[in-house]
This record gives C-alpha cells, structure tokens and sequence, in this order.
C-alpha cells in the first residue's frame, strides 16, 4: 500500500469501524457498495446546519432563509466541481440513482426521443435501477430493448455490439456493483454518440471510488448517489449537459420548478430547478458537499489505489480457499473493490449468516443484478466490497470467517 | 462481554439434517395445482405441487433453489402435512406461522410441529423468517387453488 495513505488514520474519521458486534466482536465492515460508512466531518457538518442553520431554501425571505438557500447551492457546486462539470447548473439533484435513472427515462419519453422500431441498449451487468426503467419506457412506448451481453470472464461483450443506426438510449454502468468491472465507458458513450443516441452512464460504483470528469467523458447524463460515497441517504445525482437538460420537459411538478404558474397553465424554470419539484434535500446537500471535501482531500487517486490494493489482495486470498468461485473479474485489472463469489455446498444466505457470527459483514442475494447472476447460471452470490477504510486485517477476518463457514457446514 | 450471536440456536443439528437430505424433495408428475414462489429479496424460489386423493395431502412435490433453512422447511412441511387433510395441513402451517412471527417468545407444540420445533430459533433472526416460510406460504396458495379446483370440478358434474 502508497505511504501516503494511512487506513488507520483514515479510520479514525469513521467512529462506527470502532463498534463491537453482539459478543464482543468487532466490526467488520465489507458491504460498502451497498452503502458506504459516514465520517465525522459529513455527520457533524449535517448537525450543524440542522442546528444552526435550518430553513427552507428559495422560498424564505428571512436571515436564516438565506443561509440554508446558500448552504444547499454550495453542496451543489462542491459536487460539480468534485466531477468536472462544467457549470454548476447541470448538477440535479435527486433522491437517489434510482430517481435519476427514472428521471431521464421519463423525460426522455415524454420528449418524444423513442418510439417503435427505436431501440435502447442497457447491459447484462445492470443494477436493477439501470434497467427496469428502461423496460418501462420500453413498453410505454413501443420501443425495443437490446442487451450488450457478458464474457465469461465478466467483462462487457463488447465484440457483438448491440449498438446500430436504429439505437436511440446507450445506458451502461461504468462499475458493475456485482462483478467488480469497470466498463470502458468513454468507448461506449463515442459509439452511441456515433450513431446519434443520446447516453446515460450509471456511476454510481465510479463516483465512490474512481476519479470521474463528466466533461471528459462526455456522456449525455450521468447518474450516481449520495449514500455510496461516504454522503447522506436521500440525495442522488443526475448530471446532464446543460443545453440538453434546457430542451427536455419536466419530470414532477410542484413547487420551485415553475417559472410561473396560472390557472391555463405553467412555464418551467430552467435546469437544474425545473426537475427539483418540491423542498429539495437541503441538509442532504450540505452533507454531499463535505462529502466530496473529504474524499477531495484524500485524494480520489489515492482512494482508487488503496481500493485497487485491497481488492488485489483480497483476489489473492479468496482464491487460496477451495470451493470458492468468484464470479467476475479474477484479476485486479479494470476492476472495483467488490467481489461476488460462490461457496461449494454452502448458500450464499448461509454463508452471510455465518459470517455475520462472526462480526463480518458482507451481502447475499443477487445484488439487484438477476440478469447478472443468470449470465453465470447462479441464482445468488455472496459480495464482499471494500471501501477507503478497508484493511488487510479485514481480509483476513473474512478469509477466516470462510473457512469456519465451510468447516461448519461440512462443505 | 455481551452475548455471542448464536448461530447455533439458528442452525440446530435438525435444520442441517432436513437441509442435506431432504424428504420428499422434486417434482413429481401430476398433482392437482402448482405455484411458483419467490423470495424477492434474496432470490430463493420453489415451484411445488400438491397432489389431492379427497380432502386429503398424498403428496407435495417440489423443486427448491435457496438456503438451508428454506430448504429444509421444505423438507419439513412434507413430513408435516402429507397423510394429513388439506385443513389439518392448514392447522399445522398456522401454528408454524404463528412460531415463525413470535421473535423467540412462542413455544412451539412438538406434538403439532414434530421437527418443525427446530425453527424456534429462526425466529429470533428476522432476515430468515421469510426464508422459513416460503415453502409454506407456496403450500397454502396451491392448496387453496387445488382445493379450489375440485370444488369447481364437482360443481361443474
Ligand atoms: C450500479 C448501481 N446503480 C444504481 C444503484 C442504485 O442506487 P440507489 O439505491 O441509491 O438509487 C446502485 C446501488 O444500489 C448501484 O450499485
């Protein structure tokens, strides 16, 4: 591991990685791409707007009006500035990925961008959130959804690109949260650009982990969520160039993203207000703007090495267990800190069971990632994932919780 | 120091019995209904059939994907309800319900629930009560259609 990254110190932002689990266990934490641990910094800047600052934005004349509206605009241009959006105004904020996902597919659609015969590509390696509304849009309008498919190995089948001249939607996963991979996005977003299809890329593994630039990448929309990068629940993202955003209709409609409202009818604010209907997640901001201080501060090169690292070694363990299958990516090339894998003779349910006996927490099930699973024949996968304050000696600790699992279950 | 999570109490020797040699596991040919059910949370599922002589359970024939605890409620609700009639079945699978949904504070009647007592302690981890139901709950629903089915049969001749 880099010197110039202390885990230990880094830990010691994160006061929950000091708990005891029920017989005096401790912790150990190995389901952050489910949803990342908070440090201090992010609850404490949390505390005190609620405590010293609280009020609603926009609406409210008032002093501390005033102070929450500004507060709730600067997590805004923190988080733009953290992906390299080039103005501000483009950050829309949601409740989560899920909501920004449903957002595009929904405006999308009511824009009139599909129709029959139209064609939406999404991948095989898809959280459920990155396909279900597609299939939505799909049936709602009469268009077809087409699939890149999986390689054995894991990775995107890139070869049998589904990607034609009748393709209007790219939408693809930069990480897959169940395979660990990291697409070659900026690939895929030039080959929809290619034949005129707007893009949508899924960051919601990336963003935590990996430095992200949205200009760079140049994909229509880009969608992550607070929770999964040391954040608050309840705040997603949904980055959209700003001319694009300007053309397309609301998605809600209440209060804030009006321009004026008369009983004939209403003109729309433009972005990001237009698709923020209602009290927008104020304090939710504030925390996603120490977020992205914190891991500004780390360093996002330095947390994408440590992440590489961890994940390296834990390959490299996990594969010294017999009966144990990962199920993707087996080198560290390419790759995020999750790791989904099969034990022989044991379920994955059970396999997280007995692991959480022994303080370790981790994730079994399919990950909202059925048609991920079905590309490998597996119904479910037990997922341990790695964040920024993963250790060594948490490996271990799940090295060694396996093999109790396999002894216990006589597998 | 606080006390340890038993796993033990989860995984009692019975469970892991049923688990690795089920009874009554596959589907046979025939049966008077078959239902699919799924766990959406984790992904387990079991198609299962029950096969009617009268009002009473010959056989229920199924297909289980899922963990050891569902698959040996499985294994469980064979031994429990075949032999027995539709509403004797129905009798057990309350009472195994009502243990299920108790959190540790129902004590099961072994003369009702025979190894079906082993399941007490799922119930003090609420993350595997759905696991330990599904195989009933797939039970009852195709019971109440195959039920169904004969009722609608004899009014039908
Ligand atoms: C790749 C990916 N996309 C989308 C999501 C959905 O995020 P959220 O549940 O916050 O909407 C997740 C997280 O579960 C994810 O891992």
């Amino acid at each position: 591991m880099t010197s110039t990254y202390d885990v230990a110190r880094v830990r010691e932002d994160f006061p929950i990685l000091q708990r005891r689990l029920a017989g005096d266990l401790p912790l150990v934490y190995l389901d952050s791409a489910n949803t990342s641990q908070k440090p201090r910094q992010v609850v404490d800047a949390i505390d005190a707007h609620y405590l010293a600052h609280n009020a609603n934005v926009a609406r409210a004349m008032h002093q501390l009006g005033a102070e929450a509206s500004e507060a709730f605009e600067l997590g805004r241009t923190k988080v733009a500035g953290f992906i390299g959006a080039s103005r501000r105004e483009e950050v829309v904020f949601t409740k989560n990925a899920s909501e920004a996902i449903n957002l595009v597919a929904r405006v999308l659609g009511d824009a009139g961008a599909v129709g029959p015969g139209d064609e939406i590509v999404i991948s095989q390696m898809e959280h459920h959130s990155n396909i279900v509304p597609w299939q939505l849009l799909a049936e709602r309008t009469g268009a077809t959804l087409r699939w890149f498919g999986v390689t054995p190995e894991g990775r995107l089948d890139l070869e049998n690109d589904p990607i034609t001249e009748r393709t209007k939607i790219v939408a693809v996963t930069w990480v897959s949260n169940m395979l660990g991979t990291i697409n070659p996005v900026a690939d895929i977003v030039a080959r929809a650009k290619a034949v005129g299809a707007y893009s949508l890329i899924d960051a919601s593994q990336a963003v935590p982990q990996i430095p992200v630039d949205v200009t760079a990448l140049g994909a229509d929309f880009v969608a992550f969520t607070g929770h999964k990068m040391v954040g608050p629940t309840g705040i997603g993202v949904l980055h959209g160039r700003y001319d694009l955003l300007a053309s397309l209709p609301p998605f809600l409609g209440g209060g804030e993203m009006i321009e004026t409202v008369t009983m004939e009818g209403s003109t729309f604010a433009p972005p990001p207000a237009r698709f923020e209907a209602g009290t927008p997640p104020i304090a939710q901001s504030v925390g996603l703007g120490a977020a992205v201080d914190y891991l500004s501060a780390l360093g996002m090169e330095n947390v994408a090495a440590h992440e590489q690292a961890i994940t390296a070694y834990a390959l490299e363990r996990l594969v010294e267990i017999d009966g144990l299958t990962v199920v993707g990516p087996k080198e560290p090339v390419d790759r995020g800190g999750a790791i989904s894998f099969t034990l022989e003779g044991v379920h994955p349910h059970d396999v997280a069971q007995l692991l959480d006996s022994k303080g370790v927490a981790v994730r079994a099930g399919h990950h909202c990632a059925k048609p991920a699973h079905a590309c490998f024949g597996v119904q479910s996968t037990t997922r341990a994932s790695f964040y920024l304050y993963t250790t060594e000696a948490e490996i271990d600790a799940l090295v060694e919780a396996i093999w109790h699992t396999k002894k216990y279950f006589g597998a | 120091m606080t006390e340890a999570m038993n796993v033990d109490s989860l995984y009692q020797e019975i469970i892991l019995d049923h688990y690795k040699r089920p009874h009554g596991a596959g589907l046979r040919d025939g049966g008077d209904a078959e239902v699919h059910h799924v766990n959406p949370t984790c992904g387990d599922e079991i198609t299962l059939r029950v096969h009617l002589d009268g009002d009473v359970v010959r056989d229920v024939s199924y297909d289980a994907q899922g963990c050891s605890i569902s698959q040996a409620s499985a294994s469980v609700l064979n031994d429990l309800v075949v032999g027995h009639t539709v509403a004797e079945g129905f009798t057990t699978l309350d009472a195994f319900q009502e243990l299920m949904q108790g959190k540790g504070h129902v004590e099961p009647d072994e003369d009702v629930l025979e190894d079906g007592i082993a399941f007490a302690g799922v119930a003090q981890f609420p993350a595997r009560v759905k696991c330990a139901l599904l195989s009933w709950m797939a039970f009852k629903d195709a019971a109440t259609q195959a039920t169904g089915a004969q009722a609608a049969g004899k009014d039908g001749s």
